[in-house]
């Protein structure tokens, strides 16, 4: 998985009612939690994010609630992946579990800014700012959860490990 | 080498003698827990992977809390998702209107989570339960939708903090301070992915009501899980309460711990989280300029019995301030009775409280109590976000029971021995 994409970036603690905020809990339709990502953290970004978009942040991304509404609100969205210097347990394992691409690495937020192109290669972890040329590598998934990943999310792992013994 | 009780739990759960740090294993668990937000989107998942049946109709627990009694069209539409659900599979723990709580209020108190068991729920503050000496997490739908099915979840055994708490308890000082206190000198990513292991002479002599309300805000540090040793006074709680058998586990002596550390509770003044989150604590003598225009006392932190016994405590005879509005939200049925029987509900009312029926309301910005722009709002809840109560310019204030109370009758912040 490759992806190219402009940067919206976003600092410390950013959390779960940031991301989507619980008055639109009511709903669990990725295109309605797509019109609100990030509401919270800036009114404008529901309109201005285009698809391949990525989002970068600082630490502890995705705080807070266990609300898989979330990762699948900037999935919806049209955002790519998502690059922090750490994510928050539940959204980093929701992340994983829906198939949004999740990268950690504290460099790369810091060397890159708002606006940047940058290039991620999800498989290896390399990321590369486009406007500098500078290039950082991100620490790569544990085999098992590579594997979920690989099977587009756990419910599609889960389906093969049942039919397997079945 | 020796186990905490969080590696103990783990390890008898994977069907291990010894788990590790670090090590990602896959586990039994005893219960699976949703709400009406997050248990549509399991059951959507679940439907996907083929099964015609739960793996145990009697370990799912759902129970729709956040938006009900149903506060529109859309909730009512995921409660009904979750209902039908529930009767076509049989499950046994559905609770429905007039039966439920807020559900970390519910399950201990009707003797559905134990000590020792492995429990996951689709809510972040499944932690709770982890005051009752079992391994407690939250995950999201789909994780909950695969473990309705498998009766399994995966997870990496963590590392475990303790935090030792001694000296003698001041007056007014709370379980809700010590929690605060805590993630106010970690922050609130200090245990992130870690067990939160709390002891010590003053967590001994922590009534059950207090110890869940420091569990539940593990979350709140970035914790996995909360964990208290199971002990005679968890035993009594849970004692005519189990529906079935369990087994209490202790950390060994030579168990290994990332790192330890230690509060001397004396000197400690109740706390409040200032916005926007719940690390920016300070003495309530230092909060004291803060007008609120609500003050909530409930939620899964502290709508338990001992919290409406002391609230009840400081209002008792006294008015409401005329530009506060209080509300006021037993945690469970049985909570309300209780109070209601205790006379708590009468001085509520007399003083000039609302009082609701259980639900997690406006915890969440979702109804019963939704802050308009500019709004401040104090409460006993966990999480002060931006926007959390309701509108993105609005402040929610975190507090213990005691401070909330006391802060209704004067209208700003106020300290409990003001009042
Ligand atoms: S009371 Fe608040 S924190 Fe607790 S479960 Fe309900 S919404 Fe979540």
């Amino acid at each position: 998985m490759k992806f190219t994409g402009k940067v919206y970036k976003f600092g410390a603690d950013i959390d779960t009612d940031a991301i989507i905020p619980a008055r639109y809990l009511n709903t669990f339709d990725p295109a309605e939690l797509a019109k609100h990502c990030m509401e919270d953290a800036d009114p404008e970004f529901p309109k201005k994010v285009k698809k391949g978009d990525i989002i970068v942040a600082d630490k502890n991304f995705g705080c807070g609630s266990s609300r898989e509404h979330a990762p699948i609100a900037i999935k919806a969205a049209g955002v790519s992946c998502v690059i922090a210097k750490s994510f928050a347990r539940i959204f980093y394992r929701n992340s994983i579990n829906i198939g949004l691409p999740i990268l950690e690495c504290p460099e790369a937020v810091d060397a890159i800014n708002e606006g940047d192109e940058i290039e991620v290669d999800f498989a290896t972890g390399k990321i590369k700012n486009l406007r500098t040329g500078e290039e950082f590598k991100a620490s790569p998934f544990p085999p098992f959860m590579q594997e979920i990943m690989d099977k587009g999310g756990l419910i599609n792992y889960v389906k093969a490990k049942i039919e397997k013994n079945a | 080498m020796g186990m905490t009780i969080t590696q103990k739990i783990l390890a008898k759960h994977a069907g291990k003698d010894y788990v590790e740090p670090g090590e990602l294993i896959n586990c039994k668990v005893d219960v699976v827990l949703g709400n009406d937000v997050t248990s549509p989107v399991a059951i959507a998942e679940f439907e996907k992977l083929g099964v015609e049946k739960v793996f145990d109709r009697d370990r799912i627990m759902l129970v729709p809390d956040h938006f009900t009694p149903n506060k529109d069209i859309k909730s009512a539409e995921q409660c009904k998702i979750v209902r039908e659900f529930a009767r076509k599979h049989g499950i046994t723990n559905y609770f429905e209107i007039g039966k439920m709580g807020i559900e970390h209020c519910l399950l201990p108190e009707q003797g559905l989570v134990l000590p020792g068991d492995v429990v996951i729920g689709a809510d972040s503050h499944t932690c709770t339960y982890g005051a009752l000496g079992a391994f407690a997490t939250g995950v999201g739908s789909t994780d909950m939708a695969a473990a309705m099915a498998t009766g399994e979840a995966w997870f990496k055994v963590p590392e475990t903090i303790k935090f030792v708490y001694y000296g003698k308890l001041p007056e007014w000082v709370s379980g809700k301070d010590l929690i605060l206190h805590t993630i106010g000198d970690i922050g609130v990513d200090g245990a992130r992915y870690m067990a939160m292991e709390f002891t010590g002479e003053v967590i001994r002599n922590l009534s059950m009501d207090n110890r869940f309300t420091m569990a539940n805000m593990a979350i709140e540090a970035g914790g996995k899980n909360g964990i208290i040793e199971p002990d005679e006074i968890t035993l009594s709680y849970v004692k005519g309460r189990a529906k079935r058998d369990f087994v209490l586990y202790k950390s060994d002596e030579d168990a290994p711990y990332f790192e330890i550390r230690e509060y001397d509770v004396s000197k400690l003044e109740p706390l409040v989280a200032f916005p926007h989150l719940p690390e920016n604590v300070r003495p309530v003598s230092e909060a004291t300029h803060v007008l609120i225009d609500q003050v909530v006392i409930g939620s899964c932190t502290n709508g338990r019995i001992e919290d409406l016994e002391i609230a009840a405590r400081i209002m008792q005879g006294k008015k409401v301030h005329p530009e506060v509005r209080v509300i006021i939200i037993p945690g469970t049925q049985e909570i309300y009775l209780e109070a209601m029987k205790r006379g708590y509900i009468q001085i509520f009312i007399e003083a000039g409280a609302a009082v609701s029926t259980p639900t997690c309301g406006p915890c969440l910005g979702g109804h019963m109590g939704i802050l308009a722009k500019g709004e401040k709002a104090l409460a006993t809840t966990n999480r002060n976000f931006v926007g959390r109560m309701g509108h993105p310019e609005s402040e929610v204030y975190l507090a213990s029971p005691a401070v909330a109370a006391a802060s209704a009758l004067k209208g700003r912040i106020t300290p409990p021995w003001e009042v």
